[in-house]
């Protein structure tokens, strides 16, 4: 079932037609706003110019700093009472972002919402709670105004008293449930010990963290849901950027209304399908607040192979941010990407640290330390130094680089509560 | 007399090669009162296993578990050789003719003798070599 069939599984050639005509609307629109009509015309850029989608490239990018520089209202394209309603971003330094919608944002925005629930099977017989918070934060509002489109029993629960939060999933016969990964664990617990198995529950939306496919099942096991990835940021509305589909296999990004590039963090070129780098996304129907190629920050790649529901192409469950990124030795090299190998080698411990130095020869090199495991330790030297070889196999296979790993004693790494600082970068500045 | 009466557990601990180490893991066994016969230490790139033949191998394996170490027992033999020139060589011929292989290996000289430690691929085999040689095996009920 699709909301809108037509746009969400677009031919390649009709897509890029409209999206070239989207791509010059907003070129158009971006020149009412004072920071683009300068940056423009320094870089000796004319909108009319941009013929084909591959113009784009010849764009300048935007970036996070650049709008809160702008702050408060310094990225509007309309006129302040044409935007009916602002949220801001959270930033973790600094003032926040702020983001605005007219009217016309405010429609575009609850229809993509609304094609990921039909996606995922929702219809107008579906309950839906939805428990994230509903004030600055856009998932709140982005996601009630979507279900109440698609016209869902809508509950806006928020967040917080958790008890409450299960009678009324009980009580309403709520079908789906929006949150973060982790409210919805706290709520499979809570559930557990109030002895509910939440029978009514069978969909599960979960996003605005990263989670990983173990604490998918864990969360389709204990919810009795199915679990969907949903990905969005508030510079591009909020939540519905991308939604994975029934296929539980990559999210479908609606090309639509959002121009993608995959580039290099380092260089900004662009990379190609089956290769990991920072999505960079030009917003191509928004109004109040128009973009050009704005750096998520948030690392994937597009997935080459068609997806069996028809959509068009998918991008990759994201894997980090380009923050976290290291280049070694001109290689991009992401903290996910290891804890991923060193997670799927039963051997290893759960905590790991990353050190990057430079050697005498002006070559960086990584090296990890792992812990081995108790019931893995047989006493032969021998056994260890297998065991170290495979788990730098395992990373060279998945990096593409040769690394150094340091089998350290059970214990002795350092535990984190909250956010881990894996990463201890010492080549200083050249 | 059964082969196995003959194989003794040597403790093994995974540590770190960096300084106090090999004191951290003699003093807990200081504590526990427990004497250490024989040891060597084995490396590899950036780690080390020691191995210890003790008087108390349960008690040393417990203390140094809790004390957060990696231990593991490993089965090993210990020959009686003659203490002048020649001892090692018998014991080595021995074993060589019986196609057994010596994994690693590391001795000790005390006042009752010297007494060579030995890991190999096949310990019964090993042993009925030896005995069969009428060289002395050393028992594990020597060890508590």
């Amino acid at each position: 079932m699709y909301w809108d069939e037509l746009h969400e599984t677009m031919r390649p050639a009709d897509l890029e037609a409209l999206q070239l005509r989207r791509l010059r609307a907003t070129l158009e629109r971006v020149g009412n706003v004072p920071f683009y009509r300068e940056l423009l015309a320094r870089e000796g850029i004319r909108p009319e110019e941009t013929r084909t989608l591959d113009d784009v490239r010849k764009l300048p990018f935007t970036k996070k700093q650049d709008l809160r520089d702008g702050y408060p209202f310094g990225f509007f394209a309309v006129p302040r009472n044409k935007v009916i309603r602002i949220h801001t971003t959270s930033g973790t330094t600094g003032k926040p972002t702020v983001v605005g919608y007219t009217a016309g944002d405010l429609d575009h925005w609850s229809d993509l919402i609304a094609r990921n629930m039909t996606m995922v099977g929702l219809t107008a017989d579906d309950v839906f709670q939805n428990s994230v918070n509903y004030g600055m934060f856009t998932g709140g509002l982005g996601f009630h105004y979507g279900a109440e489109k698609v016209g869902m029993t809508t509950v806006p629960a928020g967040t917080g008293n958790t008890r409450r939060q299960i009678e009324m999933i009980d009580d309403f016969g709520v079908t789906a449930l929006h949150c973060t990964p982790s409210y919805a664990m706290h709520l499979a617990e809570v559930a557990e010990e109030m002895g509910s198995d939440l029978p009514s529950l069978r969909v599960g939306m979960f996003g605005a963290e990263p989670w990983s496919d173990a604490t998918r099942t864990e969360l389709q096991d204990r919810l009795g849901v199915t679990a969907f990835d949903s990905y969005g940021l508030s510079e591009l509305y909020g939540p519905g950027v991308a939604f994975e589909c029934q296929e539980q296999d990559g999210l479908h990004i609606w090309h639509d209304s959002y121009l993608v590039e995959i580039v290099d963090p380092a260089t900004g070129e662009p990379i190609g399908p089956g290769e990991r780098g920072e999505l960079v996304v030009t917003p191509l129907v928004k109004e109040a607040m128009p973009l050009l190629r704005y750096r998520t920050g948030d690392i994937t790649m597009l997935l080459e192979d068609d997806c069996p529901c028809g959509r068009t192409q998918r991008v990759a469950r994201f894997s980090g941010r380009v923050d976290d990124m290291l280049i070694i030795r001109g290689i991009n090299v992401f903290p996910s990407q290891i804890e991923h190998v060193l997670m799927a080698l039963p051997e290893v411990g759960d905590q790991f640290m990353v050190y990057v130095d430079r050697d005498e020869r002006h070559l960086d090199e990584m090296t990890i330390e792992v812990e081995i495991k108790r019931q893995y330790f047989s006493g032969e030297l021998a056994d260890l130094a297998r065991l170290q070889a495979k788990i730098v196999r395992a990373l060279r296979d998945a990096l593409e680089l040769r690394t150094h790993v340091r089998l350290v004693e059970p214990g002795s790494l350092p535990r984190f509560e909250g956010k881990a600082k894996r990463v201890v970068d010492r080549r200083g500045n050249l | 007399m059964a082969a196995n009466e003959f194989i003794i557990r040597q403790i093994s601990v995974f540590s770190e090669n960096r300084p106090g180490r090999l004191a951290a893991i003699a003093h807990a066994l200081e504590e526990e009162r427990v004497n250490i016969f024989a040891f060597s230490i084995a490396e590899a790139s950036g780690f080390g296993v020691v191995r210890a033949l003790v008087d108390h191998p349960v008690r040393a394996h417990d203390r140094l578990t809790k004390d957060g170490f990696n231990v593991a027992f490993t089965d090993v033999i210990a020959v009686r050789m003659r203490d002048e020139p020649g001892g090692l060589y018998e014991v080595a011929r021995l074993l060589g003719e019986a196609g057994i292989n010596i994994e690693y290996s590391y001795a000790y000289s005390g006042p009752e003798g010297a007494v060579l430690i030995l890991r190999v691929d096949r310990p019964e085999a090993a042993i009925a070599a030896i005995t069969a040689a009428g060289k002395d095996l050393i028992p594990s009920s020597a060890f508590a």
